[in-house]
């Protein structure tokens, strides 16, 4: 092949550039499943993973990053089958394509994934995973029931987490082993016998472990019971990068056992105090507005009962009562002058009639001694007679 | 409206819920109607009284865990650490 004479003249950092973005910008290479062998493993101290997959053929540098690998499980080994999922990235340095894995798993597991996505894609076509399915968790849910296995750390922590936040609820709890081959036809058994009792969230959970541990929670049999459950279904399986599909089925997922009791008692213990204390201060603030509204009534009605208050009245019956005992008095006293003059009057006439009067100017009064008659002519006279005089009296003896 | 009748159940004999809700009664028919000073002051004691034994409730509260047993309910024992 002849060079053409006129075609450009790059250098190294600009084609491995061209050949680095063609290479990352080829979807399939970006999302890509790969198998084969380990070799030249390598786990230095920054915590990134460093081999290489091979198979007869061919062999594929492979990168593993510290955040990933964190969540790898520590047995990778030498020679060991795996799958790696990750993308096809350039190291322009040395040259070299790579793969950055994000996960690895044992080979055989590659197909527990598939079987899963099947699963997943044919419930969901079904509408099992819709959204609009998905019914609201109560806030304050009167009985809480598990379903997971009576021995693990998993109820212990539910156990703990809601009688912490929530201990005037109630839990009921339906025994399940979580995996092997008996577990789904058991956990479908305990959410139907749950749903009898009638309480108001279900928590389907279990501890963390491998994607075959877990596998129970795949269980189609295990996911329509979830979906079909009466109770809301909260479902905390493995741990925070663990999806089952439960999760897809369940009214809500929590990332761990413990964050599912959480979600089912969403009122806690202090809520409740606070809305206690809240509702005693309104009793309180109502009360006291409304004896204050008494009380500014009270006044009102006493500051007006003033203005029409009879004292004043009384007041003025009490000078009237003053007045007419006085005009009393002094009429009374005039009558009594009147009076007192007109006796004295009378009395001067009466001495004037006197007839002891007539006598101290020397007139006498003669009774005859025989009878007691006034002797007021001479014929009269006779035998002894009594002459009364003004200071006494004498006898006299008529001579005839 | 209709009024709100006083509940005559003795406080103690109420559990949490039924306590609230007549706590929550009280206190909205405190606040939303034109009720005499006696009614009133009535309403608030029984109103102090329920939220003092929601309080003694929330405080004493325990929960209680059952485990199914075929279809009836016994008490669970939890293992100790």
């Amino acid at each position: 092949m002849q060079p053409s004479l006129f075609s450009e003249t790059l250098t190294v950092s600009q084609l491995t550039y061209r050949i680095r973005k063609r290479l990352e910008e080829t979807p399939e290479l970006q999302d890509v499943w790969v198998t084969g062998e380990i070799s030249n493993l390598s786990r230095p101290a920054s915590g990134h993973i460093y081999f290489t997959l091979k198979d007869k053929k061919a062999s594929l540098r492979c990168v593993m990053w510290k955040t990933d690998a964190q969540r790898t499980r520590p047995d990778l080994q030498e020679g060991a089958a795996v799958e790696a999922h990750g993308k096809i990235v350039v190291y322009e340095p040395q040259g070299q394509y790579q793969l950055i894995a994000h996960l690895i798993q044992a080979k055989g597991e590659g197909a527990l994934f598939q079987e899963f996505l099947r699963l997943k894609s044919m419930l969901e076509a079904e509408g099992l995973f819709r959204s609009e399915r998905k019914r609201e968790i109560p806030a304050f849910p009167r009985a809480i029931g598990i379903v997971t296995s009576a021995t693990g750390a998993a109820l212990r922590d539910m156990l703990n987490t809601i009688r912490r936040r929530q201990p005037l609820t109630r839990v009921i709890l339906a025994p399940s082993p979580v995996q092997g081959i008996e577990a789904p036809p058991a956990l479908v058994n305990a959410i139907q016998a749950l749903n009898l009792q009638s309480p108001g969230v279900i928590l389907i959970a279990r501890g963390g472990g491998s994607i075959e541990d877990l596998w129970a929670f795949n269980d189609e049999r295990v996911v329509r019971a979830v979906a079909v459950s009466q109770a809301p279904v909260i479902s905390g399986v493995g741990h925070e990068t663990d999806f089952t599909l439960c999760d897809f089925a369940a009214d809500l997922r929590a990332p761990t056992p413990t964050a599912a009791a959480e979600l089912a008692t969403q009122i806690t213990l202090d809520d409740l105090r606070l809305q206690i204390t809240h509702s005693q201060a309104r009793l309180t603030d109502s009360i006291s507005g409304l004896l204050a509204d008494h009380q500014a009534s009270i006044s009102a009605l006493a500051s007006r009962l003033k203005h029409v208050s009879p004292a004043r009245r009384i007041q003025s019956e009490y000078q009237r009562i003053d007045e007419l005992s006085r005009r009393a008095a002094s009429a009374l006293t005039h009558h009594f002058q009147l009076q007192s003059a007109r006796v004295d009057g009378i009395s001067k006439r009466l001495g004037a009639l006197n007839p002891a009067g007539v006598l101290t100017r020397g007139y006498a009064i003669v009774t005859r001694n025989s009878d007691g008659s006034l002797v007021g002519k001479v014929s009269q006279a006779q035998g002894e007679m009594t002459v009364r005089v003004s200071d006494g009296v004498f006898e006299v003896n008529h001579k005839t | 409206m209709p009024k709100t009748k006083p509940a005559q159940n003795p406080v103690e004999e109420l559990n949490y819920e039924e306590a609230l809700a007549e706590l929550e009664n009280i206190v909205e028919t405190l606040e939303g109607e034109e009720n005499s000073l006696e009614e009133a002051m009535k309403l608030y004691e029984r109103g102090q009284t329920l939220a003092s034994h929601c309080g003694a409730l929330l405080e004493a509260a325990q929960l209680k865990v059952q485990k199914l047993a075929g279809e009836s309910l016994v008490a669970f024992e939890e293992e100790s650490e």
